[in-house]
């Protein structure tokens, strides 16, 4: 286990030192999303906004017209739907250089209910022209990407969750990981689940799960949801014409609609199943009791596959 | 009509024109291309000007000017926003054809000051501005808000040379401009920001937010600047949701006031030397400014808030913007 705001946290330490012009900003959330340890090495590079997410979204904008690498960070909720304007205008109209890293994405926050779940923020950040949307899965896959967010230009947004997650990869597996290209973690001919974030580890449980039953599942860590890879999603249809999508984030708008979309545009017709929060607020809970209570565990994975398999 | 060149006028100003008293010279002199038409207005120096009648008088020409493009450009375009423009005008033309250190031919150059229009609406203002200092041609404002042109309704800051921030989203431009400050502030350079904010735009509570980071972060480089008119879209400021004390509020969050006269530019020029000057703080130059300002049945009226003039007012506003420009080119 491992956890990817920590991850992030490191990795903007290391980074502070290739890029000079990397700035952090924080509103009031940095013990939370760990740059407090960029903010100790780097205490002029670190800009402390208070409860002020809507100024520190723009006041990122500005710094980058001025050639800055600004990484702004809070919580998803704070991140996205409470600043939507100021990302709209200022960061994605403007495509300004500006990285949004938000950490506490999905329902498996847990107790802090359902005002702290954010099950939009992907939707919200999709429908953005300009807008680049990354869910890593886990800490290793975090660091990668956190150095992608560096090197390439244009307005970003990422998010990972609160809790310490598994750790799926080792650094050699992901020299080449691309933004906007999809990672094969498991082959198989009978199921492509697409899963993103935090529910590619659970696909990866339903996967030895369905092997032992005899059910060969292709796991695909889509952790760029846009630009998605379209390719890829095309040929898993194809390969195996039956695709599940699972995503720690409502049905409507996240990856199972992305997928869902290329699908429909390629004129695919294939056995389908979005797994997410069903439109729906959740509540306060056990991140685990929270995930079997929505429906978005490996369980669930396996469950569904079965079924949609069944159909077949 | 008038033309709609990019003829610069302020390119007969000469340099000696001014007499200018040098306070303390705490700045590397900077010579800017002597090309650039507005080279002689770069402050290479901390100076604190006096400026005589002649400059002044041709500012307040070049303002006329200006006015007159957006009276034009609104009525070519059918739509977009004259009274906040025209209230704009003065202080423009006082930060671009005086005040700041700015190269049209470098809209980049990261030494430049920084202007950042907050209250976008007042965009034909800007752009007149910025056409008639040369960043774009000035046939460009005749396609203001048209299909496959460049100047949007509202400021970009992708496509138009000369403008920083992408705005019209109110609320924006202040956050926006710390930032530049911020980063301003990094490099150790010693460019200034300015940003102008509407008076109904500060009802916004992000402009709030703003103030108190600029003020926290020190940011003197920042001058902000509020139009204030009284006036916005559902009627008077102070009815639609009270802003005074204007001046206590800016105070209260740390700011260093000025407030002036925002039609008077000799007013102006000096506020702008006072905010330069002040260390420590940002400050906020509060104009006092007329809604509309240069046409008599604009001023002070709601309804032109956001309404381009129909014929009859076009040719009634161009009448009494000619006669205007007339007057002021006969007394030089």
């Amino acid at each position: 286990m491992a956890n990817p705001r920590k991850a992030y946290g490191e990795t903007l330490v290391e980074l502070g030192k290739k890029y000079p012009n990397l700035v952090v900003l924080d509103a009031d959330l940095s013990k939370s999303t760990k740059t407090i340890m960029f903010a100790k090495k780097y205490p002029d590079r670190f800009f402390e906004m208070g409860i002020a997410e809507a100024n520190m979204i723009s006041t990122a904008a500005g710094l980058a017209s001025a050639g800055k690498i600004p990484f702004v960070s809070t919580f998803a909720v704070f991140a996205t739907g409470r600043v939507y304007d100021q990302i709209r205008m200022d960061v994605a109209y403007s495509e300004a250089n500006v990285k949004i890293f938000a950490t506490h994405g999905g329902i498996s926050v847990g107790k802090d209910g359902a005002s702290h779940q954010m099950i939009e923020d992907i939707a919200l950040m999709r429908v953005l022209p300009n807008m680049m949307v990354i869910a890593p899965s886990d800490a290793i896959q975090t660091q990668k990407i956190v150095e992608l967010m560096a090197a390439n230009k244009g307005p970003m947004y990422a998010r990972v969750g609160r809790a310490n997650a598994p750790v799926i990869y080792e650094k050699k597996d992901l020299e080449d990981v691309k933004i906007g290209r999809g990672i094969t973690v498991e082959d198989g001919s009978d199921v492509t689940i697409i899963a993103c974030g935090t529910m590619v580890d659970s696909a990866l449980d339903a996967h030895k799960t369905l092997l032992k039953q005899g059910i060969k599942a292709r796991v695909i860590d889509m952790h760029t949801i846009k630009p998605l890879d379209r390719k890829l999603v095309v040929k898993c249809a194809r390969d195996t014409n039956a695709v599940i999508t699972a995503e720690e984030h409502s049905i409507i708008g996240g990856l199972g609609s992305a997928v869902a979309e290329t699908l429909m545009d390629q004129g695919i017709s294939c056995k389908f199943k979005r797994m997410g929060i069903k439109d729906v607020f959740c509540e306060s809970g056990e991140p685990k009791d929270l995930l079997e209570k929505y429906e978005l565990n490996e369980k669930h994975i396996v469950k569904n596959v079965k079924q949609i398999i069944k159909e077949q | 009509m008038i033309s709609m060149t990019s003829h610069v006028p302020i390119k007969n100003i000469q340099k000696n024109e001014y007499e200018i008293k040098i306070t303390k010279s705490i700045y590397p002199v900077k010579v800017f291309e002597k090309n650039c038409p507005l080279f002689f207005c770069m402050r290479g120096v901390r100076i604190m000007k006096d400026y005589n009648e002649k400059t002044i008088h041709k500012l307040n020409l070049v303002a006329v000017k200006i006015r007159k493009h957006i009276i034009e450009m609104l009525y070519r375009a059918n739509s977009g926003h004259p009274g906040g423009s025209l209230s704009a005008v003065d202080a423009l033309v006082a930060l671009y054809f005086s005040h700041m250190r700015h190269n049209p031919k470098k809209p980049r150059d990261p030494d430049r000051d920084r202007f950042i229009l907050s209250k976008g609406h007042a965009a034909p203002a800007l752009y007149a501005v910025l056409a008639e200092c040369g960043y774009f041609p000035g046939e460009e404002l005749k396609r203001l808000r048209e299909i496959n042109c460049m100047l949007q309704g509202h400021p970009v800051c992708l496509d138009i040379p000369g403008v920083e921030a992408s705005t019209g989203s109110l609320g924006h431009g202040l956050s926006f401009a710390n930032g530049v400050a911020l980063a301003g502030r990094l490099d150790k350079k010693n460019y200034n920001i300015y940003a102008m904010l509407g008076d109904g735009e500060t009802d916004e509570g992000q402009v709030w937010e703003a103030a108190a980071a600029a003020s926290h972060y020190k940011l003197d480089r920042l001058t902000a600047l509020i139009d204030r008119n009284f006036l916005q879209i559902d009627g008077h400021t102070e009815e639609v949701l009270r802003l005074e004390s204007v001046r206590d509020r800016w105070s209260a969050f740390g700011w260093h006031v000025i407030e002036i006269d925002g039609h008077d530019m000799k007013q102006i020029l000096d506020a702008l030397d006072e905010a330069d000057a002040h260390k420590k703080q940002p400050s906020m130059i509060i104009l006092n400014t007329v809604k509309g300002k240069g046409v008599s049945f604009m001023e002070n009226n709601v309804d032109f808030h956001g309404v381009p003039p129909n014929e009859m007012e076009y040719n009634l506003a161009m009448e009494e913007l000619n006669l205007l420009q007339e007057k002021l080119e006969a007394y030089s």
